[in-house]
């Protein structure tokens, strides 16, 4: 085993916890421990804590606090949140993009709707946003859900250009985008998730504008206020913390990683039979993702960790399912050999350049192998 | 499906081998075939039905369609054109 830290490239999937965030996690572990819905002094402080989670939350989201929301995840925070617009419409159907993150498809087929539509995408991955807004005029929709960029190839999606008909909100899945890029403006609710963005996992985000109906799909309560339970107050405050902190770094941050990304994926580019995937301008500063004929994706992404760096796959062989990617699927786009590298906010020059030389060397050595 | 009288000259029985194997064997196959002719690749794992045509695309060869084999699993052809 070598004694070097691994290189961790899989921001995409969970970050380290942001430095600004270390303390007020620590803090509010000892204070924020009492009911918010108490009167007495430890539940007035765990309410002051919450409260003022959610008055930051919102005010990065730029939406009002009371339309925020905390969940158990991303991924409840889209369940919740796209289950809920359909519950107040009284309308199963949702119409939504064909690469839209598993959360969503799994809120799809929960209630089975001949409205039901999946968009298809370009090769770049962007949604067809005419196909999405006829969709959306059909008897029978009751939601629209398009993410704001995707989670596997960092394609920005056309939010702000849907002009979903009267009566059909809009639900934005943000999470791969919050801290990374400016968020779409043009939402009924907003999804996303704390790890994505520096926070501590266990804390989801659904925002949903006043005047948008929607209502508790599930056992308990209307309302943003205890979502699920009893609230993770000292997590929320600190994916407050982060978000904060990310955002106000993100300029710096994302600029450096866009330049970086530039060069990866110009070196991906000399490698033969390789191809990049995803928009090369319109997309997510700190992710590429490319697939490489020949390849097994688990062969690589081991063969890379064994180089000490971390990296994600869509190849269908690293999938619990079995299946590929549905992204690189729907984008036409070949599915073995996948590697999805995401850049942290601290992650160097010498890093990628690192990584560019390992992965020349594996590529080579796997079809070597394979006869190729 | 492939026009009358015309038969893939090659196939190959990929039915029970992971991806990418199904695609490494393709490669592999491609020269014993002429220009113009046939090539049908048998394969069961799901990623082939993407990744055939991803072949094509990237290897510059003609991806012509899938059928089904005597058995039922899904048979890829495919036309070498370079």
């Amino acid at each position: 085993m070598s004694s070097t830290p691994e290189v961790y490239l899989d921001a995409a999937s969970s970050t380290p916890l942001h430095p600004a965030a270390r303390e007020t996690l620590l803090a509010a572990l000892d204070r924020g421990y009492g009911d918010p819905r108490r009167l007495h002094a430890a539940g007035r402080d765990a309410r002051l804590l919450l409260d003022n989670a959610r008055a930051v939350v919102a005010e990065c989201l730029d939406a009002r606090p009371d339309e925020v929301g905390f969940t158990a995840s991303g991924t409840d925070a889209v369940h919740r949140g796209l289950l809920g617009l359909t519950a107040a419409t009284g309308r199963n159907g949702i119409v939504h993009g064909a690469v839209e993150h598993s959360s969503v498809l799994h809120a799809v087929a929960w209630r089975p709707s001949p409205a039901h539509a999946a968009i298809p995408v370009d090769a770049t991955g962007r949604v067809d946003v005419g196909a999405l807004v006829d969709a959306a005029g059909r008897p029978g929709v009751g939601a629209v859900a398009l993410q704001a960029a995707n989670q596997e190839v960092g394609t920005l999606q056309p939010v702000d250009e849907v002009d979903a008909p009267a009566g059909v909100p809009l639900l934005v899945d943000a999470a791969a985008a919050v801290g990374h890029v400016p968020l779409p403006r043009r939402w009924d609710a907003l999804t996303a998730s704390a790890h994505k963005w520096g926070g501590p996992a266990g804390v989801g985000v659904l925002v949903v504008r006043r005047g948008t109906r929607w209502t508790n799909p599930f056992p308990g309560d209307d309302g943003l206020d205890q979502l699920g339970g009893f609230p993770n107050v000292p997590a929320a405050l600190a994916a407050a913390a982060a978000l904060q902190a990310t955002l106000a770094e993100r300029a710096e941050v994302a600029a450096r990683q866009f330049a970086l990304v530039n060069h990866l994926r110009g070196a991906v580019r000399t490698l033969p039979d390789t191809e990049v995937v995803g928009d090369p301008v319109a997309r997510l500063p700190q992710l590429v993702t490319f697939s490489c004929l020949y390849v097994g994706g688990d062969e690589i992404v081991s063969a890379l960790a064994r180089r000490g760096f971390g990296v994600a796959s869509g190849s269908a062989c690293t999938a619990s399912t079995l299946e590929p990617s549905h992204v690189l699927a729907a984008m036409g786009a070949l599915t073995h050999g996948n590697v999805r590298v995401s850049l942290g906010r601290d992650t160097t020059a010498d890093q990628v350049e690192g990584f560019c030389a390992a992965l020349a060397e594996e590529v080579h050595r796997i079809r070597a192998e394979a006869g190729l | 499906m492939s026009a009358p009288g015309e038969t893939p000259v090659t196939e190959i029985d990929c039915r029970d081998l992971p991806c990418p194997r199904p695609i490494i064997e393709l490669a592999k196959a491609l020269p014993s075939v002429a220009v113009g002719d046939l090539l049908a690749v048998i394969a069961r794992d799901p990623a082939a039905r993407h990744d055939v045509p991803a072949w094509c695309r990237m290897r510059g060869q003609e991806y012509v369609g899938e059928e089904v084999a005597d058995d039922g699993a899904p048979r890829y052809v495919v036309r070498r054109v370079s």
